[in-house]
């Protein structure tokens, strides 16, 4: 077993990222040329669709709301290493309670009330569909990656049954509730400022958004700042050492994961309450998953979380942009880009781990070599 | 530097092999820490070389880059006069060099066999490697006297035989050169004194050793010639036939060093924790402790001696509330424990009793953590830690950079990763947290396994300041010279019980040794013959 030192933390959060993003993009690039269009082109329609033309950073925001919520999510449960995959069945749930919230009171109460109380509840939904998963791996030894999974699926088969059923908007045939009120929805951020002044267009961006970034803010007190997650880090690097500190270890995995379904579960706040102002199906649309990768490429931390949101929330974007200018390129391809994307900074971030190490080590001796020759 | 000179000068005109290693100018850093500083270092083929030096010297991080698990900075590496590149341990054991870890490198549940194959398994199907494997490793255990059954599970076998398996590995990948870092800090002295045969019985065949301890005792008993490293650097070079124990230990701390603490009498306090017949089964069923009782004293050290292995590490376990009480009751500040009543090791630390685990590795550090996030482990609810729900950061590094000066920790940074520092000032660290937390009772174990001399000397004197401020503590270790040197009274204990009780002044250690080899020495005249006669 060889061993090199590790890399430079700059390196290993900076620059690693960046290069498998880089490989990830030559690739794409590759297919894109092998479908006869110039890939440079692409590129800059992708850059503009996400960035540049009218409304087109709303919706790269509007994605990167929930890539934060889910990216979040899976962060806290990995500092006590937890692999929570069961984020879009928490957020699918968790966007249930917001939803039922929503439905309950949007007639009778004002939206500085509703709303609250819906964010609310989509945290406690979504920590309660983490809470068995989390029981049966703190005091029953059954893995969380294969809980969660399930959960996913019952979290599935729940809102098929529950918007075909008794949410069902009466008189209607599609798997939806009815539209809230106005008053319970989240402000857009394009009405607010439309409403001081500046002109914006219209996208699906709203508070949510703010939600997400002081979500973040509490994630990085959570485990860097609080005592609870100085025990949770313990528990995730040694859970010898937890048992010597007195750290309950159940109780610790419990808690954890219901934070991190929380998180999960707020990604409903934004795709209820804010854009859609109903419960329809599939809302969550595998950002649960994604935030996997968002966590993975983001290396656990709310700064990097934010940094890997933004970016596939562009991708997701600029994508869709590809596909409409683009004869060529088909929705398909441009799932094929984001996949290509996700597998080389999520599934293989750390391939290029050791060789850059080494790099890093030779690199290290060259110089000093010079010196004392 | 001059003495070294001449050692190389005397070597220039010389027709004799060339030497097995010699290393040249290597440098090697870790951030602002200089780990190596230009060492230079040549071994003869068929010797056995001692390198010693305090905490932190650079001992690991030399024979690390000899075996290609860091590369160095620069410097240049010879092996049999041929300069070699060492950019992986693979390197490494082509040139022939083997190293057996002060913390082994081998798979629990994998038998004895398996391990020795792993990486060298051979063709496609397993059966022609295992039968040639188990062949060599038949004849090696038969010329070298390492008895072990290859389908032992490792896991079941003590730590000594453990060690053996690594010896076994690094032979069978054709090692002559045999690198062993701190290869006595888990062992009994039998163990040790096993071991010593088997590297004096490698030499004669031979393979050169280089061997890393802090045991002076153990350097000059077995080697030929001994390094001392000091603050990165190697400062001296002695034919062992030439030095004694005072003179290597001024070498490497500088200063005259004290072997024994400097003990004094005194009355011990009021009881405060009384133990009454306490038995404890493990996961398996089997019974590690049986009926133990004893009261301990405030300002009292109170010493368990015993061969490793023989529920010590429970007995630590139970009183510190990781393991909950099965049968018997604790008493202690005034809280009574048992089966019923259980107190976790949070609940324990408020009521005053702190634990200076034996695995500082695994239970006393949290490796990745900062030193100021490992000074806080077990405390990191209390006041130390911050207020409310919050820890306050400035304060506890404050408090570790205090706590890290106090105790001489080095590198005294206490952003510095717990798993950098080397293994004694990992210790100091342990240590330096549990005393700081004043605690009415300390249960310690090993206090100063992998410390070096001087270190050693440092903790003793915490501890007997601790038990003159009125602290009891429960000194559990295998080096019976330290449980003498403290102890105000000594028990023995022997699978699992209590089999003997000593004073201070009438340890007489030939007796505690049979009493830990559970003999009663009350009637052990003609069985120590026996013994004798039969060994
Ligand atoms: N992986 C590492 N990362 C950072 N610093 C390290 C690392 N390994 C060693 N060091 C530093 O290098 C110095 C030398 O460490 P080394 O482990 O070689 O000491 P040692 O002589 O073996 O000490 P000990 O007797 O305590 O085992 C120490 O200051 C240590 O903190
Ligand atoms: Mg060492």
């Amino acid at each position: 077993m060889s061993s090199t030192p590790p890399l430079p933390r700059w390196a290993d959060i900076g620059l690693l990222p960046v290069l498998n993003l880089m490989i990830a993009m030559v690739v794409s690039g590759l297919v894109i040329a092998a479908i006869g269009e110039n890939p440079f082109d692409a590129v800059a329609v992708m850059v503009k669709g996400a960035f540049f033309y009218d409304g087109s950073l709303g919706y790269t925001l509007y994605y990167t709301t929930n890539f934060i919520f889910t990216g979040l999510a899976v962060a806290v449960a990995y500092h006590a290493m937890l692999f929570n995959i069961g984020g879009e069945g928490q957020a699918y749930i968790g966007g249930l309670g917001a939803g039922l919230v929503c439905l309950a009171l949007d007639q009778v109460m004002p939206g500085f009330v509703t709303i609250p109380l819906a964010i609310a509840a989509a945290a406690v939904f979504g920590a309660a569909w983490a809470l068995i998963p989390a029981y049966l791996q703190a005091y029953r030894g059954s893995h969380i990656v294969i809980t969660t999974i399930m959960f996913n699926f019952i979290a599935a088969g729940v809102m098929v049954s529950l918007l075909g059923g008794v949410l069902m908007q009466p008189g209607q045939s599609s798997p939806a509730s009815r539209t809230f009120e106005p008053s319970s929805f989240i402000p857009f951020i394009h009405e607010i400022l439309n409403g001081i002044g500046i002109e914006a267009a219209r996208t699906p961006l709203n508070l949510s958004f703010v939600l997400a970034l002081a979500a973040c803010v509490f994630v990085w007190v959570l485990i860097w700042r609080s005592r609870f997650g100085y025990s949770l880090r313990t528990l995730g690097q040694s859970e010898p050492a937890a048992a010597y500190a007195g750290i309950p270890v159940g109780k610790t995995i419990v808690v954890t994961m219901l934070i991190s379904g929380a998180l999960a579960g707020m990604m409903g706040v934004n795709e209820v309450v804010g854009v859609n102002h109903r419960l329809v199906l599939n809302f969550t649309a595998g950002y649960g998953f994604t935030g996997i990768a968002v966590a993975l490429m983001g290396r656990n931390h709310p700064v990097g979380i934010v940094l890997a949101s933004l970016l596939f929330g562009a991708l997701y974007q600029g994508g869709a942009e590809l596909d409409f200018e683009f004869q060529t390129i088909t929705r398909e391809m441009v799932l094929l880009i984001q996949g290509l994307i996700i597998l080389f900074s999520g599934a293989l971030s750390y391939m290029l781990n050791p060789p850059l190490a080494r790099l890093f080590a030779r690199l290290s001796v060259g110089p000093r070599r010079e010196v004392q020759a | 530097m001059t003495g070294q000179d001449t050692h190389h000068g005397m070597r220039g005109g010389d027709v004799s092999p060339p030497p097995a290693v010699e290393l040249r100018r290597i440098n090697k850093r870790f951030g602002r820490v200089h780990a190596n500083r230009d060492i230079d270092l040549t071994i003869d083929a068929g010797t056995i070389t001692g390198i010693i030096g305090e905490n932190g010297a650079g001992k690991s991080t030399l024979v690390s880059i000899l075996y290609g698990f860091y590369s160095a900075d620069s410097g240049d590496i010879l092996i049999d006069g041929t300069p070699v590149a060492l950019t992986s341990t693979a390197d490494a054991i082509r040139c022939g060099i083997g190293m057996v870890h002060q913390h082994f490198m081998l798979v629990p549940t994998m038998s004895v066999l398996d391990n020795v194959m792993l990486g060298r398994e051979g063709g496609f199907t397993l059966t022609d490697g295992i039968s040639k494997t188990r062949k060599r490793l038949a004849q090696l255990s038969e010329d070298y006297g390492l008895e072990i059954d290859p389908d032992a599970l490792v896991q079941d076998l003590p730590v000594g035989l453990q060690q053996r398996v690594e010896i076994l590995k690094a032979l069978l990948r054709g090692a002559r050169i045999l690198i062993l870092d701190e290869p006595t800090g888990v062992l009994t002295p039998q163990e040790a004194d096993r071991l010593f045969e088997i590297l004096r019985m490698l030499k004669q065949d031979g393979v050169t050793i280089l061997l890393i301890t802090h045991k002076l005792r153990e350097i000059m008993a077995i080697t030929d010639d001994v390094n001392v490293m000091r603050h990165g650097q190697m400062v001296a070079h002695r034919k062992t036939k030439d030095t004694n124990r005072e003179d290597l230990a001024r070498l490497m701390v500088g200063r005259d060093v004290l072997f024994t603490a400097k003990y004094h009498e005194k009355e011990p306090g009021a009881p405060i924790l009384e133990i009454d017949a306490l038995t404890h089964h493990d996961s398996r069923g089997s019974t590690v402790l049986s009926d133990i009782s004893f009261t301990l004293r405030a300002g009292e050290i109170l010493g368990i001696a015993g061969v490793s292995g023989n529920g010590q590490s429970q007995l630590l376990d139970v009183l510190s509330g990781i393991e909950p009480v099965q049968e018997g009751t604790i008493r202690v500040a005034g809280e009574v424990i048992d089966s019923r009543n259980r107190r976790d090791p949070t609940a324990l630390r408020q009521v005053g009793v702190a634990h200076i685990p034996e695995d500082r590795h695994h239970r006393g550090l949290v490796l990745p953590f900062s030193a100021a996030e490992s000074s806080i482990l077990g405390y990191h609810l209390t006041d130390v830690a911050g207020s409310g729900l919050f820890l306050d950061l400035q304060k506890i590094e404050a408090r570790c950079a205090d706590l890290m000066q106090r105790y001489d920790v080095r590198p005294p940074d206490p952003q510095w990763r717990s798993g950098g520092f080397s293994g004694g000032n990992q210790q100091k660290i342990v240590v330096a947290r549990e005393i700081a937390a004043s605690p009415q009772v300390l249960l310690v174990g090993q206090p100063t396994r992998g410390v070096d001399i001087g270190a050693i000397e440092f903790i003793h004197k915490e501890l007997l300041a601790a038990r003159d401020r009125g602290c009891a503590i429960l000194l559990v270790s295998v080096e019976l010279d330290e449980i003498m040197a403290l102890s105000d009274r000594i028990l023995v204990m022997n699978a699992g019980r209590i089999v003997g009780e000593t004073a201070h002044g009438e340890a007489d250690p030939n007796r505690i040794g049979l009493m830990m080899a559970g003999i009663d020495p009350n009637n052990a005249r003609d069985i120590t013959v026996q013994e004798t006669g039969a060994a």
